[in-house]
């Protein structure tokens, strides 16, 4: 655990902090609202006599207690995508509305590809990248179980993304949803930790700027950017959003979010950065008992 | 055909030609069959694709997209596959069917639950259908409506379960 420990001084409370990291995390599960109601999805699980507790936040998402979500009908019908529920929060964020262009710059395996899908009905454009052809072909496939039809899936490295297979068109919105050292995630995976290394985390966080940076200029002035990761580290949070706040046009902005969490860290490690990432989220797991998660939404302004 | 004739590449997205005109690729299925093949065999009303263009990337291999796009488009996806054209029988996906076959109102077979447990097994059963032969749209009741689950090919007195096999499961 002493990966964790070095954000100790961030932490409100650190105890409940470590003990949450050792639990499993509950299973929960996105109803596929291309595909029915969260109220329809229910009731079919409830038929088969699988427990089902609605998550207070977010209408579609299900925790079932005592079920893994492949294992049932409803989820044979295409009604169901297992989500980690903390994984439900950047589209959610992103809030895209019907008939808008979107662009998921880390798209695979999907989960937030179909979730963004869902919230323009189907319409609209989202084009979905990855940089990794095999984890693209579990995108190409949860989104075909999903019967996502406004989604287009590119393979290319996301800060060279291309809009010339679309005729140049920019986007309304864009999800930035990186890869990142995950260390949000060891509820789910404990031996995440293993291979931590600073400089692992400084490597990405170069990556992660580019990415974010590319997101900025491919969408119209006044829209819209969820900038996220699965890390508590600032290096690969706060810090990313303090050099793009340099070299791009574009704010952090506030926005509401039902579940506990903490502000944005404005100086760590000798640091200090722009103000106006303290708007962004701190997802810890001991606050909403899920995975650990950093939010943050931008606005592009030029 | 001439050597320097258009042909189907493997790589990209082309959009169907809409009728038999505009067709530049041999063999190539348009926009008006597709619509005329589904209205046949399922009694889906063309109107429900009124918002979805059609495109061909490997062999007779046909994807519906919501919207449009400029064709050709080089991409790993686009929208999702639909259609299985390029040979004697035409045949749906499951993601068209479990997508649009609510809209279906013939050659729909309804199973009960044991009967479709079989089915998403992906196990050959015998059973009686008075219709015509070939692929059936498969449904089983959830949520008290009678919802579609994937494409069953009858001949022979028996269900044939077309479910690919990392879409089957044990139910």
């Amino acid at each position: 655990m002493s990966v964790l420990e070095r954000y100790e001084p961030l932490v409100d409370d650190f105890e409940a902090f470590r003990a949450a990291c050792e639990r499993p995390l509950p299973s929960v599960v996105r109803v596929n609202t291309i595909r029915t109601t969260p109220e329809r999805a229910s009731a079919a699980l409830e038929a088969e006599g699988i427990p089902v507790e609605r998550v207070g936040w977010h209408d579609a998402l299900l925790r079932l207690p005592e079920d893994q979500p492949g294992a049932n009908w409803p989820y044979v019908h295409g009604w169901l995508h297992g989500q980690e529920e903390v994984s439900a929060v950047p589209a959610a964020v992103l809030d895209p509305d019907p008939g808008e262009r979107v662009w998921d710059s880390c798209a695979a395996p999907g989960s937030k590809t179909t979730q963004l899908a869902a919230l323009l009905d189907d319409t609209g454009r989202v084009v979905a990248t990855d940089d990794n052809i095999g984890r693209i072909s579990a995108l190409r496939s949860n989104a075909e179980r999903l019967g996502v039809t406004n989604t287009a899936i590119t393979h290319e490295d996301a800060r060279n993304h291309s809009l010339k297979p679309f005729g140049g068109e920019g986007y309304d919105r864009a999800l930035v949803d990186v890869p990142c050292s995950c260390e949000g995630t060891i509820r789910k995976n404990p031996d995440t930790l293993e291979d931590w290394s600073l400089e692992h985390v400084h490597g990405i966080a170069g990556a992660q700027k580019g990415i974010l940076r590319r997101a900025v200029q491919v969408t119209r002035e006044g829209g819209t950017i969820v900038y996220s990761t699965c890390t508590f580290a600032p290096e690969e949070n706060e810090a990313v959003l303090d050099y793009v706040l340099d070299e791009e046009d574009c704010r952090v902005v506030d926005y509401e979010l039902s579940l506990d969490h903490a502000d944005g860290v404005t100086a760590w490690d000798d640091e200090e950065y722009d103000p106006q990432v303290a708007r962004a989220k701190r997802i810890y797991p001991h606050h909403n008992d899920t995975g650990g998660f950093f939010c943050a939404k931008l606005e592009v302004t030029g | 055909m001439s050597d320097d004739a258009p042909t189907n590449d493997g790589q990209r997205f082309d959009r169907l030609p809409a009728t038999a005109e505009e067709r530049a690729v041999e063999g190539r299925a348009t926009r008006a069959e597709v619509l005329e093949w589904w209205d046949e065999r399922f009694g889906v009303d063309p109107a429900v694709f009124d918002e979805y263009s059609f495109w061909e990337r490997g062999s007779g291999k046909v994807w519906a997209l919501r919207g449009e796009e400029p064709t050709p488009v080089e991409v790993e996806g686009l929208g999702i596959t639909f259609l299985r054209t390029r040979q004697e029988h035409w045949k749906p996906t499951l993601s068209a069917v479990q997508r649009f076959g609510h809209h279906a109102s013939e050659n729909v077979i309804a199973l009960d639950d044991d009967q479709a447990a079989t089915f998403v097994a992906g196990e050959d059963q015998d059973l009686a259908w008075d219709g015509d032969w070939g692929y059936l749209i498969v449904t089983r009741e959830i949520a008290g409506e009678h919802e579609p689950l994937g494409v069953g090919l009858y001949v022979y007195d028996e269900l044939r379960s077309v479910v690919p096999k990392g879409r089957r499961r044990d139910l």
